[in-house]
C-alpha cells in the first residue's frame, strides 16, 4: 500500500491529469475490493440465520398441504359415506398442493399471475 | 420437574370460570395474553404522550415499530392496504411482544400454544375471505383459477390451488408455534444437561462448560427467532391481504 501510494504521489506531480483519473481507478478499485467482501459477509450472515428459518418454512408449508388435503377427504367421507375413497384422492392433491405450496415458498414456480399484477400495479401507479 | 421440557407449556386454571358446561377458566396462558396486551398497550401509550418533534428514545423505539410495520405492508399490499394497518400492527405488536415475553424465565410463552397461533391465522384469513368478497364480489373466486391453463385441467388446478388456500391458516399458525415450541424445548434441555452433568464430580462440572455455552448461544438465537417470527407472521398476512385486495388471477 505504502509504495503504491509514493507512486501516485510521484506521478501527480508530474502531470495532475493522468494522476487524478489514476486515483479515481485505484479508488474505484479499493471500493469495488470492499464491495465484494460486503456481499459475502452479507451473504454468510443471511445463509447461516436463515437456514433454520428457510427449514421450518418450507416444512410447515408441505405439512400443511397434507393435513389439509387429508382434512377435506376424511371430512367428506364422513359426509358422503364414500370411505375411503375421499381420504385417498384428497391426500393425493394435499400432496400435490404441499409440493406446489413448497415450491411456491422457495420461489421456484412463480405467484399465479404475479406478472400480470405486476405489471397492473405498475399501470396503476401511472394512471395515480 | 426441574428437568421435564414440557412443563412449561402447562395450561394451570388461576381463576376457574364455567359458563353453561364450557370451560371459560382464566387460566396462565390468559393471563400472559393480557399482560402482552397491557405491556404493549401502555409501552406505546407512554413513549408517543410526549410527541416531541424530536423523538426520545423510547419514541423513536414505538416510531421505528410503525414505519417497521408500515412499511412491510405498503410494500406488499399497496396504498390500499393500509387500511388494514391497526389489525397487522396489532398483530405484530402482540406476536413480538409475547414471544420476547416468553423469553423471562418462569414466564409462560402464548405463542407456543397451536391453539393460539391459530386463532391468529383464522382471525387473517376470515379477514382476506370476507374482504375478499365484500370488495370483488364473486371475481374474488378467480383467484383460484389461474390463467392459461388447459381448459381441461382447470377442475383439477383449481382444487389444487384451492386446498393450496386453505393450508395458508395452518402452515402460518404451525410455523409461529413450531418455532417457538421447538426453541424453548432446546433451550430447556440444554440448561437440564448443566445441572444433570455437574452432578457428577469435578469432570462433570468441567463438562458442562459445553451445554452452557450451547444455552447462551441459544438464547441469542431464540430472541432472533422471536422477531424473525413475528415479521415473518406479519410478512405472509400482508401478502394474503393483498390476495383479497388485488385477486387479479
Amino acid at each position: 500500500m505504502s509504495s503504491q501510494n509514493g507512486d501516485n504521489k510521484d506521478r501527480t506531480v508530474g502531470s495532475p491529469e493522468a494522476g487524478l483519473s489514476e486515483r479515481r481507478a485505484q479508488l474505484n478499485r479499493k471500493l469495488d475490493d470492499i464491495r465484494v467482501v460486503e456481499e459475502k459477509t452479507a451473504r454468510k450472515s443471511q445463509s447461516s440465520s436463515s437456514g433454520y428459518a428457510q427449514a421450518m418454512k418450507l416444512s410447515s408449508e408441505f405439512i400443511a398441504g397434507v393435513l389439509v388435503g387429508a382434512g377435506i377427504g376424511w371430512v367428506g367421507d364422513q359426509w358422503f359415506g364414500t370411505s375411503p375413497f375421499g381420504l385417498i384422492v384428497f391426500l393425493l392433491l394435499g400432496f400435490v398442493a404441499g409440493v406446489l405450496n413448497v415450491l411456491r415458498a422457495a420461489g421456484v414456480v412463480e405467484q399465479p399471475d404475479a406478472k400480470v399484477q405486476r405489471e397492473k400495479d405498475v399501470q396503476n401507479d401511472r394512471s395515480k | 420437574m426441574a428437568n421435564d421440557p414440557i412443563h412449561q407449556f402447562h395450561i394451570q386454571t388461576l381463576f376457574p370460570i364455567e359458563v353453561g358446561g364450557m370451560d371459560f377458566s382464566f387460566t396462565n396462558s390468559s393471563l400472559f395474553m393480557v399482560l402482552t396486551v397491557a405491556a404493549t398497550s401502555a409501552f406505546l401509550i407512554f413513549s408517543t404522550s410526549g410527541r416531541g418533534l424530536v423523538p426520545t428514545r423510547l419514541q423513536s423505539i414505538s416510531e421505528m415499530a410503525y414505519e417497521f410495520v408500515a412499511g412491510t405492508l405498503r410494500s406488499a399490499a399497496g396504498t390500499e392496504g393500509m387500511r388494514f394497518f391497526p389489525l397487522v400492527f396489532s398483530l405484530f405488536m402482540f406476536v413480538l411482544v409475547a414471544n420476547l415475553f416468553g423469553m423471562f424465565p418462569y414466564f409462560f410463552t402464548v405463542t407456543s400454544h397451536i391453539i393460539v397461533t391459530f386463532a391468529l391465522a383464522m382471525l387473517v384469513i376470515l379477514t382476506v375471505i370476507i374482504y375478499g368478497f365484500m370488495r370483488n364480489g364473486m371475481k374474488f373466486l378467480k383467484l383460484f383459477v389461474p390463467s392459461g391453463v388447459p381448459a381441461a385441467l382447470i377442475p383439477l388446478v383449481t382444487l389444487i390451488e384451492v386446498i393450496s388456500f386453505l393450508s395458508r391458516p395452518i402452515s402460518l399458525s404451525v410455523r409461529l408455534f413450531a418455532n417457538m415450541l421447538a426453541g424453548h424445548i432446546t433451550l430447556k434441555v440444554f440448561s437440564g444437561f448443566i445441572v444433570s452433568l455437574s452432578a457428577m464430580g469435578a469432570v462433570g462440572i468441567f463438562g458442562s462448560i459445553l451445554p452452557l455455552g450451547m444455552t447462551v448461544a441459544l438464547t441469542a438465537l431464540e430472541f432472533l427467532v422471536a422477531f424473525l417470527q413475528a415479521y415473518v407472521f406479519t410478512v405472509l398476512t400482508c401478502m394474503y391481504l393483498n390476495d383479497a385486495i388485488h385477486p387479479s388471477h
